[in-house]
């Protein structure tokens, strides 16, 4: 690997910061956390991604000495960190609540780590004013949590956790709180924070779109288990599931059975009186394996006339339209009952949109736009 | 928008005449200058001073005051521990019977506490006095207060505390600067409610008390027994008095609080 | 776990050491004094000696067992009391019942001494019978009365708009702060012959002899619906404050006249309360006191009245603990009812 790119873990002789071996925790009958393997690398920001109850917030809160597992090791820079108190860990938490002291300023917020490990008065008076120069919050260092706004006080619970420079700040849902705007804005300051300082950041979100905007690396989770770990565009191109695949943004997925078709070509039969569909994988699968085809919208093309010398063609009807103002969104039925969507960017007025309801169109794209998945 | 029928002004206005009339014509009375209480003779503030100078009232008030303070600080501190071990204890041997022992005595007739304690007084030989009345008061009365300060932990949002061990506090310690703070106001009106039941108890405190140690309600209770007089009259508003003028002013305070806080908030959201 | 338990029993020790001291009021204030800096001590080298785990062992094992400990030995103990002295015998002794308990004959005589005697006797007795049975009626009636007076006030405050409702609040808890005692004591003044509500109606013409008010049943009932009114209001008006107008509105909508939307839809939805409200009023006046003992008259029989006499002007402490036993019984069904019905309102608004 060059060094100009970030990619520890694409390094064999990396040591990770953070290593999960066989890790099981359970509630009662209820598995949070199934059997898992992860490892995590200093300086990166990693995105724990995944619907509610997959056991994302769990892992977080085993990081953070909240919880033990029940079976298997959690290792911090080389050492197990199972008997080590909350209290006595080198990390630290930002809650989803944000959970400031209602009852400290501003200020006494963020001195409050400092105070614990007993550093000298004027250390701590450095230490706080370089965190509230961090995140812009000089003005506001004497008002009361409650005086403030929302995205001040998330800031203040940022500030508050980096304040102890701890070897990994873990972050639950940090944006959760905040309206639209704010949140990307947000977004930005946050990776810019995480490269400034050089700490460690594990974030917990259910919003992809946020996972794939701050993070290094994003992990995919499901019932307590890891199903995809990969950079963000890695995870968008190339999911490694059908579940990946439909919970990272939108996607059309296409059922047939394969049968091999030159080197990494496949034909996939999908559909009685239609033509094979054509994709490349360097995946193998069998000779009449089930599979899927997962096309992302934008990159099937619509047109009007029967277009020459495409990898894969059908035609249909629109059925519906979804127009979100710098993209339309085409639902188009096949003649099998399938619907397709296609995206195309709206780069002229709507007045001169070529297409409506109705409309008898062609839909295209290359072997290569699809992924092809066993399950 | 006013929803209120008639019906209702009239229910409000019988409802509150019931529950204030009698106060009201005690404390008229009190100024009473007739010695028959339900005569009027003139404006006159003799009863009070007649009381001021009865040196048994003024004991018994001093040791009633004295237990008052002693059972329900021991009572406030018994009974916020109580109330974290019942909310954030977890499992423990016998968990079912310390949350039977701390609800039982609310619903128990004072008749049955006042006589098990003392048959356990004089089981045990401690002689009758203050200091059975103050373990006495004490245990019915944390009771009262873990039920007031459990309520309020239970909607306490339990990532402060997760935040506080995450920035490196024992756990004692983010009880001191963490949770302590911020449930102190459940603390406190936890002792002011503990205070108030052991000034106005009767039952308990005649089974317990020796004739070293008589309460003002025993001494009152006493009186009273025997017919109304203008003497008790007196007493009865001065203590109405010091209660109402300490309510009002407690909730005067929580108020404006409230209030200010409020509107900094809005402030806040408003210039952000 | 064996150090825990020296811990535990060294706060036991302290706290009888205490105790004993103070008993005989010979012992001075110094020695006591040296108790509790030898056991402080001893506490502290043991706290210094502890490893970081075993101390938040030891300080979540003190902070469960302190207010466990006072409970058990304040109330559980002493309740084992009641009932072993329900099950002897009154005696002209020191104190007067029999047996006492002895190392020397052992537990085995011990037990065989105690019996039912008591019970059999509160049942041969009618008046203990009557007591029972009166006190039921007068909490079963004075709860329908504080219902039948307390709805309706709690139902205008819930209606009243939202500024006045903080201060009528206020208004409702303000009597519960004062004195028990007073309150009940201000209305022997009002029922007397020569009170003022009899003044009032000689006044008005409505009657020409003054009504015998005091000292009968109706002035118990009076005291328990005043005293109690504030236990009836506040979970009632808790429920209906919750009531959303629009459901009303709806059932008007739907055809409802003003009165069947209140019956249908008003009522059933304070239901909680309504039964929260009349158990807060019936537990306690069941073994109510001090009511019966200043406005009811000699015919007026409560079980807690007779308890009282029992210990106080009998001094048959045996049969005393036996009332206790049999009152406390009584009062574990609606307690119980009380209980589920908290918890099943718990659990509707989770």
């Amino acid at each position: 690997m060059t060094s100009t790119v970030f990619a520890p873990w694409e390094d064999a002789e990396a040591k990770p910061l953070i290593h999960f071996q066989n890790v099981t925790k359970r509630f009662g009958d209820f598995v949070a956390i199934d059997d898992l393997t992860i490892d995590i690398y200093e300086r990166e920001f990693y995105a724990l991604l995944g619907p509610s109850g997959c056991g994302k917030t769990t892992l977080m809160r085993m990081l953070a000495g909240f919880e033990t597992p029940t079976e298997g090791t959690i290792h911090l820079a080389g050492q197990d960190i199972a008997p080590v108190p909350p209290n006595k860990r080198a990390v630290n938490m930002m809650f989803q609540s944000y959970a400031l002291f209602p009852h400290l300023s501003v200020w006494d917020n963020i001195a409050f780590g400092l105070k614990r490990q007993n550093m000298p008065k004027h250390n701590i008076t450095e230490r706080v004013e370089e965190m509230l120069r961090l995140t812009r919050l000089e003005k506001f260092a004497r008002r009361k949590p409650h005086q403030i706004s929302g995205g001040q006080r998330q800031r203040v619970a940022l500030a508050r956790s980096l304040a102890k420079a701890p070897k990994l700040l873990l972050l639950d849902e940090p944006l959760g709180a905040l309206d639209k705007k704010l949140r990307q804005e947000t977004q930005f300051e946050l990776m810019d924070i995480q490269e400034k300082t050089g700490t460690t950041f594990v974030i917990v979100t259910h919003d992809q779109e946020e996972a794939m905007t701050v993070a290094s690396r994003v992990a995919v989770m499901d019932h307590g288990k890891i199903i995809q770990v990969a950079t963000p565009d890695r995870i968008y191109e190339t999911p490694n599931s059908v579940y990946v695949a439909d919970f990272i943004g939108d996607v059309n997925i296409i059922e047939g059975t394969a049968s091999a078709n030159g080197e990494d070509q496949y034909a996939v039969t999908w559909s009685e009186g239609q033509a094979p569909l054509n994709a490349t994988s360097t995946t193998t699968f069998a000779e009449g394996q089930k599979c899927h085809l997962a096309i992302r919208p934008e990159k099937v093309t619509i047109n009007a006339d029967k277009p020459e010398g495409v990898d894969n063609l059908v035609q249909g009807k629109i059925l519906d339209i979804a127009y979100l103002g710098n993209i339309s969104t085409y639902y188009v039925e096949l003649p099998s009952g399938t619907v397709i969507k296609a995206q195309t960017a709206n780069t002229r007025r709507i007045a001169r949109r070529s297409f409506t309801w109705e409309d008898t169109v062609w839909l295209s794209w290359t072997a290569t736009a699809g992924v092809l998945l066993a399950e | 928008m006013n929803r209120l029928s008639w019906f209702n002004v009239v229910s409000l206005t019988l409802g509150f005449a019931f529950l204030y009339i009698p106060m009201v014509i005690l404390i008229i009375y009190s100024f009473n200058e007739s010695k028959l209480v339900t005569v009027w003779a003139g404006f006159s503030t003799k009863w009070y001073g007649e009381l001021l100078q009865n040196e048994a009232y003024l004991n018994a008030a001093w040791v009633t005051l004295k237990v008052a303070v002693f059972s329900s600080t021991i009572a406030t501190v018994l009974g916020t521990m109580g109330a974290y071990v019942m909310v954030r204890g977890g499992r423990f041997f016998g968990r079912t019977l310390f949350s039977g022992m701390i609800y039982a005595p609310l619903v128990m007739p004072e008749v049955i506490t006042g006589l098990s304690l003392l048959l356990l007084f004089i089981g045990i030989g401690l002689d009758r006095g203050v200091l059975t009345i103050v373990l006495a008061h004490t245990t019915f009365s944390m009771c009262y207060v873990s039920v007031v300060v459990s309520s309020r932990l239970v909607t306490f949002d339990r990532s402060l505390e997760e935040a506080a061990l995450d920035l490196g506090c024992s756990p004692a310690e983010a009880f001191r600067l963490v949770t302590l703070p911020i449930i102190a106001p459940a603390v406190i009106s936890g002792w002011l409610l503990a205070f108030t039941l052991s000034l106005d108890d009767l039952v308990i405190a005649s089974f317990t008390s020796g004739p070293s140690a008589t309460t003002l309600p025993i001494k009152i209770f006493s009186a009273v027994r025997l017919g109304v007089s203008p003497e008790i009259n007196a007493l009865s508003t001065l203590m109405i008095a010091i209660v109402t003028v300490g309510v009002i002013s407690a909730s005067l305070v929580s108020k404006r609080q409230a209030v200010r806080q409020q509107r900094e908030t809005r402030e806040a959201e408003r210039t952000a | 776990m064996g150090l825990l338990w020296l811990i535990l029993f060294l706060v036991g020790a302290s706290f009888f050491g205490f105790l004993l001291p103070v008993a005989t009021l010979s012992t001075p204030f110094l020695q006591y004094l040296l108790q509790a800096v030898i056991l402080g001590g001893l506490a502290y080298l043991l706290w210094r000696s502890l490893d970081d785990s075993r101390r938040s062992a030891v300080s979540r094992n003190l902070l469960i067992g302190t207010p466990y400990f006072w409970l058990m030995a304040l109330f559980l103990v002493p309740f084992a009391i009641v009932l072993k002295i329900s099950l002897s015998d009154v005696a002209l002794a020191r104190p007067p019942y029999l047996p006492h308990f002895d190392w020397a004959t052992g537990i085995g005589a011990f037990l065989a001494e105690l019996d039912f005697e008591n019970f059999v006797f509160l049942t041969e007795d009618d008046l203990y019978w009557k007591a029972y049975l009166s006190s039921l009626k007068i909490a079963v009636i004075s709860t329908v009365l504080t219902l039948l007076v307390g709805y309706p006030i709690a139902y205008g405050m819930a209606r009243t708009p939202a500024e006045w409702r903080p201060t009528l609040m206020m208004l409702v808890i303000l009597p519960f702060w004062t004195s028990f005692l007073i309150r009940v004591y201000a209305w022997m003044g009002i029922l007397s012959n020569e009170g003022f509500l009899n003044q009032f109606l000689m006044w008005t013409g409505i009657i020409s002899e003054p009504l015998t008010i005091l000292n009968t049943n109706t002035a118990v009932y009076i005291g328990i619906v005043y005293t109690y009114l504030p236990f009836m209001i506040l979970p009632i008006y808790a429920a209906l404050e919750r009531l959303d107008e629009s459901l009303i509105e709806a059932a008007e909508d739907l055809g409802c006249s003003r009165l069947l939307a209140f019956w249908l839809v008003t009522i059933p939805m304070s239901k909680n309360g309504i039964i929260a409200g009349s158990f807060l009023v019936f537990i306690p006046a069941l073994g109510e006191f001090v009511i019966p003992s200043l406005l009811g008259g000699s015919g007026t029989l409560m079980i807690g009245k007779v308890l009282w006499e029992e210990f106080f002007s009998n001094r048959d402490w045996p049969v005393a603990s036996a009332v206790a036993i049999v009152l406390l019984l009584l009062l574990v069904v609606p307690i119980v009812l009380f209980q589920r019905n908290q918890q099943k309102q718990q659990e509707a608004d989770q």
